[in-house]
């Protein structure tokens, strides 16, 4: 309890009253309870207590992601050495390249080099996202006087891990403060805010930079390279959905793409939703913790698969998409990371057990939707998750009030 | 002729939302969104005086204002006549009128909607939303039918959005908006927000 003591002892009596940095107390308050429980708690009785608090629910969330990260930094790393070194393309010059350059060059049979590689893009933004949230968080509760919440570090990962791994730094800092002020701290915070914040902010650099944030050059970062995500393909007819789960279907660009391998990952797309194994890892996880609610998750899932069923079943000369089974629909793009770490955001989620399953559902079927006959926009579960949110509290309400009106007629009425 | 009434219809409630992607009719939709069910009733109304005054005005302009429009007399001089600068006019016409039915109707049969919604049941009559689809029905050149797909469907859109945000606002109440912020501000943001959510919809093709 080396550090406990010293935090005591040392540090804290400058920030609490009368000391000389009370006004920053906000900012140790952060670091302190980010080190240790806090130790002021009720003291009366008739008080459940339980170990489980907010930042544990957003603690569990982030060791959730981390497969989905771990992943996510190996492939950025994967599929811009393999273009590099495959297909004689050339690796983004800047300093980036010169450490992977420097440390174990460009062979993508080599996994460290491919780690390496991925690490010099995923850190930095994922530095620029905490700092950009720090600050603005930081801000808000300095001036506001409330706490620096957990919820940052989830919105933070999650921001990270839904971008396109080559986008300039300046960008990540103005979507993670879009998402952070206006998608939350001006509603006052952490379980106040009505969309999920990590969206909003990724919505926002989509609609404000189509360029860098849409289209086929962006998905690896090897210069000049522009090649079209698996989702891109399959818009364009692209994929022949005949070879089942393990054969190769062949794509019109020539390149093989099997759905193990949009399963397991090594594809392009944003950083942390290439793989879905990866993402149903942190999805047990999060199931076994009770977390994220399964009602959630089954309803998108459901939704899903009722949507392409249904479009299975209409079929269409002309739209390639029409065609796409579920089991596609469900790995490739960012479907599974959205489904087990967006929807299921408790605050921005409908709250009733009826609702979520609602809820969910109404994003599995968007996402269908947007995917297929939207050809404005090839992903289609970022916005589908945002229209859901708008929907939740709506479905809260006819939720609550089919049930007081169930419950009134069972007293017939004398309630 | 059904899909193309259906790909109308959906294309007024989502794609071209009244209120989130033309941001019409904001004054009521701010104002009226405190509440899910004054929202509801209002959203309601709305569509009401949308289904009945789009096609009576396409009526009107067909039978009335359009050039040549007067033919049916079989009166030369009339038949020759233009009288499209008349448009806004007597839109607006019809839609006061309506609005004042629905009003005493209301007034007999809802009287806590009615007095729910005090002055902005009579405001319809000036909701952009409303003479917007009037215009919006002429400048696309709709035909009867159409027309009446059209102010239905753009009817529900606007409703869609208003109880959403109402939905929203209920929600936000909890939340602890700065002082600046408060009121009106946050609700802009919020109605900001929510256009891109509804987004998703635009470039839609059906």
């Amino acid at each position: 309890m080396g550090l406990r003591n010293f935090i005591d002892d040392k540090v804290a009596p400058h920030f609490h009253e009368g000391g000389k940095f009370e006004k920053y107390y906000t900012f140790y308050e952060m670091f302190d309870t980010m080190l240790y429980s806090p130790d002021t708690v009720t003291k009366a009785s008739a008080h459940v207590r339980d170990g489980i608090d907010l930042k544990r629910v957003m603690m569990t969330v982030w060791f959730c992601a981390w497969p989905a990260l771990l992943f996510g930094i190996y492939n950025t790393g994967y599929q811009a050495n393999l273009q590099i070194s495959e297909f004689g393309f050339q690796a983004i010059p800047g300093w980036r390249t010169d450490i992977v350059a420097a440390l174990t060059g460009f062979d993508q049979t080599s996994f460290i080099a491919n780690f390496i590689h991925g690490a010099v893009y995923y850190v930095p933004i994922v530095l620029t996202v905490y700092i950009g949230g720090f600050i603005w968080e930081g801000l808000f509760a300095w001036k506001r006087g409330h706490e620096v919440n957990e919820g940052f570090f989830v919105t933070g990962i999650l921001f990270s891990l839904i971008l396109p791994p080559a986008i300039p730094l300046w960008q990540v800092f103005l979507g993670i403060s879009f998402g952070v002020v206006v998608g939350k701290e001006v509603f006052g915070g952490t379980g106040k805010n009505f969309l999920n914040p990590a969206l909003v902010g990724r919505a926002f650099l989509y609609f404000a930079y189509p360029a860098q944030m849409s289209g086929d050059a962006i998905w690896t970062a090897a210069d000049n390279f522009s090649g079209a995500t698996p989702l891109g393909m399959a818009a364009a007819g692209g994929l022949d959905y005949a070879a089942g789960l393990t054969g190769v279907a062949g794509t019109s660009a020539g390149v093989d793409l099997t759905w193990m391998q949009t399963a397991l990952g090594g594809i392009q797309g944003c950083i942390g939703e290439t793989s879905t194994l990866a993402i149903a890892i942190g999805a047990v996880g999060l199931l076994l913790t009770r977390i994220a609610s399964w009602r959630i998750m089954a309803g998108v899932f459901g939704g899903m698969v009722a949507m392409s069923l249904l479009f299975n079943v209409i079929g269409s000369d002309t739209n390639a998409m029409f065609a796409m089974p579920w089991y596609w629909h469900l790995t490739i793009g960012g479907f599974a990371f959205g489904m087990v770490f967006m929807a299921t955001d408790p605050v921005s989620a409908s709250m009733t057990n009826t609702g979520k399953f609602v809820f969910g559902a109404l994003i599995g079927v968007m996402t269908v939707l947007i995917r297929v006959i939207n050809p404005a926009f090839p992903e289609g579960i970022m916005l589908a998750i945002l229209f859901g949110n708008l929907c939740a509290p709506l479905i809260d309400y006819f939720v609550t009030r089919a049930n007081i009106r169930r419950r009134l007629r069972r007293t017939g009425g004398l309630a | 002729m059904f899909e193309h009434y259906l790909s109308l219809f959906v294309r007024a409630v989502f794609v071209e939302n009244m209120a989130l992607a033309f941001f019409l009719g904001m004054c009521t939709f701010i104002a009226i969104s405190k509440k899910i069910e004054t929202a509801i009733g209002l959203g309601i109304a709305v569509v009401v005086v949308l289904t009945i005054t789009v096609p009576v005005n396409n009526l009107i302009l067909t039978y009335l204002l359009d050039e040549g429009a007067l033919a049916w007399t079989g009166i030369e001089s009339l038949a020759r006549l233009d009288l499209r600068f008349l448009g806004l006019l007597s839109y607006i016409g019809v839609i006061a009128a309506m609005v004042q039915i629905l009003e005493m109707v209301l007034d007999k049969y809802v009287p806590s909607l009615y007095n729910a919604l005090g002055i902005f049941l009579p405001l319809i009559t000036v909701n952009c939303a409303i003479l917007g689809a009037s215009l919006f029905m002429v400048e696309r050149d709709y035909d009867f039918g159409e027309s009446l797909v059209y102010g239905v469907g753009a009817g529900v859109g606007w409703a869609l959005a208003i109880v959403l945000l109402a939905g929203i606002r209920e929600k936000l109440k909890y939340s602890d908006v700065p002082d600046g912020l408060k009121g009106l501000g946050i609700t802009f943001i919020t109605v900001g927000l929510m256009s891109l959510g509804f987004m998703s919809f635009s470039g839609v093709q059906l």
